[in-house]
């Protein structure tokens, strides 16, 4: 029998309840287990895939050890980001101060890996000791002659999303210090794909194929000259709202440049996301192509997806991702397959977040804010869920309950983004409902003895 | 040269640690206090601590952790951490009811100087509840590594609880930080000796549990609390550790303050120790060695004839944490392979000298302390590795120089059965045999134009 606790029950509408929407956008409550990380791992999962820059965690070794290799964000060049940099503090340096080191350290990496820029990380242990990050990032930038950002992420300071807030703060540093060639297409920057698996590419070759140019990936297959240029697009595709929508309006409000929210997940949500940019920029041409694209991609993909919809028609689902954004295209996703979606929630979603998942989602369906493995379990059981959709810490809850789980975090290694990622998308969730283990896994064992 | 070459990085040095070999001294507690039955872990610092730690030990069980946090803000880095660890503690109890909370520091909570012994005695329990039992460890993660964390909080366990009693018929074992499969061979073995055990810590069932038809607050398995507490009354404790410091040897403090008499061992891996460990539990018990692992060991010698010729002179590379590295070495070099290279992210400062006592074989072994993976692969390049064992995070490493990788230890995230491997007995060595040897038949198969079908 699990319950909820007290505090938590403003975070958690069981359907019909909390009209106005579930509470959101707070601290974890102590002690609730809650899967969220903290304000080092938003930042540092939005600026780990630039990859030809030095990445340096400024503070004891767990931090940097645990965040080693820690996404499947790839790069078609640099490997620098998959390496773990940390200053490693010791006590001493505790007593007496880590900037000597933290200089130290960013010189040797700087020298032996000749990187396009550093950011530094602060871990919480940094925000206690005190160390003058910037002054010793301001001195190596001067002396090196690359960007040396600071990355303010002291883990207590706040929640992940204040690390996204941090991350961006550091990459708006970097945009506008360089100039692109002279480009006669219209041009855009995706922000908020990370490359997992290799979906930046396929993103940016839809584009280019209807005549768009990509000035600056952030921060999927990212890389800091890039980012510096990034300022002469004329509009930013934000995916992963709750973690790229500052640096966009930074980006708008220094440099004019609008944004526009788009998902490359599901067939409806890419098909709209290549519609509405041809829309934006009121290409005719332009918006053909993207009819083309479409409709060629889609017809090469309706086979599969419908003798998969046959196998999965009715099953249920429950969602629990980082971001709300992703919940939205996952419900559609799901949709497309015939699957219901009976529990949505989230890590980081915000109040107009849950308003459109209420409004997505069947009136019955559960929400959750920060919720942890016991309302997880809880529900998967109630609701009768065959399937959990989340990341590495779901996965357990599921398996030992004997409900199938698919991966849409770090560590997928089929892309799930783009046309093609719908089928894989589909095959993934089939292989994952329709395996024969299920039967077994939820099967008795023999009693032996007398009957 | 024919004296083992030390190199291991002062440490003041102020140099980078690149792709660490070791892990922060929190996760070894968590991993320890996963031995208690009916326990849970509180980190009391901030939520990310709790959430890597989890996602790293999930990768590598495969199964539920679960480890609250007290979640600080900015408040309570300021004004310290009691109120947030008082809502914590109410919020576990009333979440997962356990019988045991072990609480382990971060490096926040340290920083600021909390004391958290003064706000367990603070602490009042829901009254609606039953109130669990509280056990806490200092873990800085300036301080030390997991393997660190993990000696200090099976310490801390024995300290709070174990009392002296009637002297009793069971027999300590603290096995250091070993797989759930050998653990499960250690109390097999002892059970077989008829020698009844109290292990700490003891997370074979925890973290190595079955299918659940309802989802259970806290799995199921872990040492019972009344038996770690007649820890004190046992007939003798059996430690597992090469490098442990007395003053952070659970071992030595039940001989110290309970009188329970110590045989401190190496990690029993290998037919040498092994052979020790069944002599002290025959002493122990006054039993012969029972046949089942006589007949193991004899499976064993007569595979080391069969294996020997790919092994000999095999140059390998053996990283983790110390005890592990050291028992490792001693296997090897039994097999005949030579360690060319003993690296660990530990600082103990015993580890070159514990090796040195293995013999010639280790005669020019490079030893690397407060070693990174930065500095593995170089050597290993310069040494000329035929074939690396360790975690799994030697892989990238591995992969580059094309040698083969026999996964051992933790963490290992990019295989299934982690949870199964073997380490220790004769019959751990057995399965490291194996493993071993096949990899180096297979780097030779493959290597070769021929394609040889019988090796």
């Amino acid at each position: 029998m699990i319950d909820i606790l007290e505090q938590r029950k403003s975070q958690v509408s069981l359907g019909q309840t909390h009209a106005d929407g579930i509470a959101c956008d707070k601290a974890s409550l102590a002690g609730s287990v809650s899967q969220r990380a903290c304000v080092f791992c938003g930042s540092r999962v939005v600026l780990y895939p630039i990859a030809d820059a030095l990445h340096l965690v400024h503070g004891p070794i767990g931090c940097a050890a645990y965040t080693w290799d820690i996404r499947g964000a790839v790069s078609s060049g640099p490997q620098l980001h998959r390496m773990s940099f940390s200053t490693d503090l010791q006590e001493k340096d505790v007593i007496f101060g880590g900037e000597k080191k933290l200089y130290s350290c960013l010189i040797n990496l700087i020298d032996r890996y000749k990187p396009k820029a550093a950011f530094v990380y602060s871990t919480c242990i940094v925000g206690l000791i005190g160390d003058d990050v910037e002054a010793i990032c301001r001195r190596v930038a001067a002396e090196k002659n690359i960007p040396v950002l600071p990355v303010h992420s002291e883990g207590f300071k706040g929640t992940k999303k204040d690390g996204y807030a941090a991350a961006c703060d550091a990459l708006f540093k970097l945009v506008g210090t360089a100039e692109p060639e002279p480009c006669e297409l219209p041009r855009v920057n995706i922000l908020g794909d990370f490359n997992l698996a290799g979906e930046t590419w396929i993103i940016r070759d839809y584009y280019k194929e209807v005549g768009i140019d990509v000035v600056a990936t952030i921060t999927g297959d990212g890389r800091v000259d890039d980012i510096r240029r990034s300022h002469r697009a004329q509009l930013n595709l934000v995916q992963c709202s709750g973690s790229m929508t500052r640096l966009a309006q930074r980006m708008k409000e220094s440099f004019g440049i609008p944004l526009l929210r788009v998902s490359y997940f599901g067939l409806e949500d890419m098909s709209k996301a290549l519609y509405d940019v041809a829309e934006h920029f009121g290409d005719k041409q332009m918006l053909n192509r993207a009819r083309q694209l479409v409709s060629r991609e889609i017809s090469a993909v309706l086979g599969q997806l419908e003798g998969y919809r046959a196998a999965l028609e009715g099953k249920r689902a429950a969602i629990y991702v980082g971001g709300a954004f992703k919940a939205f295209s996952l419900v559609r996703s799901l949709r497309t397959l015939g699957v219901k979606t009976v529990l949505a929630g989230s890590q980081t979603g915000n109040r107009n977040d849950y308003q459109q998942l209420r409004a997505l989602c069947d009136s019955d369906a559960v929400l959750v804010d920060d919720t942890n493995p016991l309302e997880l379990a809880k529900f998967v059981r109630d609701l009768g869920v065959d399937l959990l959709i989340g990341g590495v810490k779901e996965r357990p809850i599921a398996y030992k309950l004997g409900v199938a789980f698919c991966d849409h975090n770090h560590e997928r290694k089929e892309p799930l983004a783009g046309f093609v990622g719908m089928v894989n998308f589909a095959r993934e969730v089939y292989r994952s409902v329709a395996s024969p283990v299920w039967r077994i896994v939820r099967s008795a064992p023999p009693a032996g003895g007398r009957p | 040269m024919n004296a083992i070459q030390n190199a291991n990085r002062p440490e003041s040095a102020d140099a980078p640690t690149s792709n660490a070999c070791k892990l922060c001294s929190p996760l070894g507690a968590c991993l320890a206090f996963k031995g208690i039955e009916g326990a849970i872990t509180l980190l009391h610092g901030s939520q990310g601590c709790a959430t890597y730690i989890r996602r790293y030990m999930i990768s590598h069980f495969k199964e539920p952790v679960d480890i609250a946090s007290s979640n600080f803000t900015e408040s309570s880095a300021v004004f310290g951490g009691w109120d947030n660890f008082s809502l914590a503690l109410d919020n576990v109890i009333r979440q997962y009811r356990p019988t045991v909370i072990g609480i382990a520091t971060t490096c926040l909570s340290e920083t600021i100087g909390d004391d958290v012994d003064g706000f367990m005695r603070q602490y009042k329990p829901p009254q609606d509840l039953p109130a669990p039992e509280m056990v806490r460890v200092s873990t800085a993660s300036y301080r030390g590594t997991h393997a660190d964390g993990f000696a200090g909080a099976v310490r801390a366990i024995v300290e709070t609880f174990a009392r002296t009693g009637t002297p009793g018929q069971h027999v300590n074992l603290m096995p250091g930080m070993l797989s759930p499969a050998d653990l499960r061979y250690m109390k097999e073995l002892m059970v077989d000796f008829s020698l009844p055990p109290v292990v700490v810590s003891d997370y074979s069932d925890t973290l190595d549990g079955g299918a659940w038809s309802e989802y259970q607050l806290i799995p199921p398995g872990g040492t019972r609390l009344d038996d770690i507490r007649s820890m004190g009354s046992a007939r003798a404790s059996v430690e597992f550790s090469s490098t442990a410091d007395a003053s952070a040897s659970a071992g030595a403090w039940l001989q110290e303050h309970c009188g329970v008499p110590l045989r401190a061992m190496h990690v029993p891996m290998g037919v040498r120790w092994t052979d020790d460990l069944m002599t002290a539990l025959a002493e122990l018990s006054g039993l012969p060695v029972p046949d089942k692992h006589l007949q193991d060991r004899q499976r064993l010698v007569d595979s080391l004839a069969d294996a020997h010729k790919h092994m000999m002179e095999a140059r390998a590379v053996l990283y983790g944490e110390e005890d592990l590295v050291i028992g490792l070495a001693a296997t090897l070099s039994e097999f005949g392979v030579m360690p060319v290279l003993c690296a660990s992210g530990g600082r103990s400062g015993r580890l070159a000298s514990a090796l040195r006592e293995l013999g010639p074989q280790l005669a020019e072994a490079m030893v690397m302390e407060g070693a990174d993976f930065a500095e593995i692969e170089q050597a290993a390049v310069a040494l000329q590795a035929d074939i690396i064992v360790g975690n799994s995070k030697g892989y990238s490493m591995a992969r580059r120089l094309g040698r083969p990788l026999v996964r051992v230890g933790f963490p290992i995230h990019d295989r299934l059965g982690a949870a199964r491997l073997l380490h220790v007995g004769y019959r751990g060595t057995q399965q490291l045999l194996d493993r071993v040897g096949n990899a180096l038949i297979q780097a030779k198969q493959d290597a070769s134009p021929v394609g040889y079908t019988y090796m």
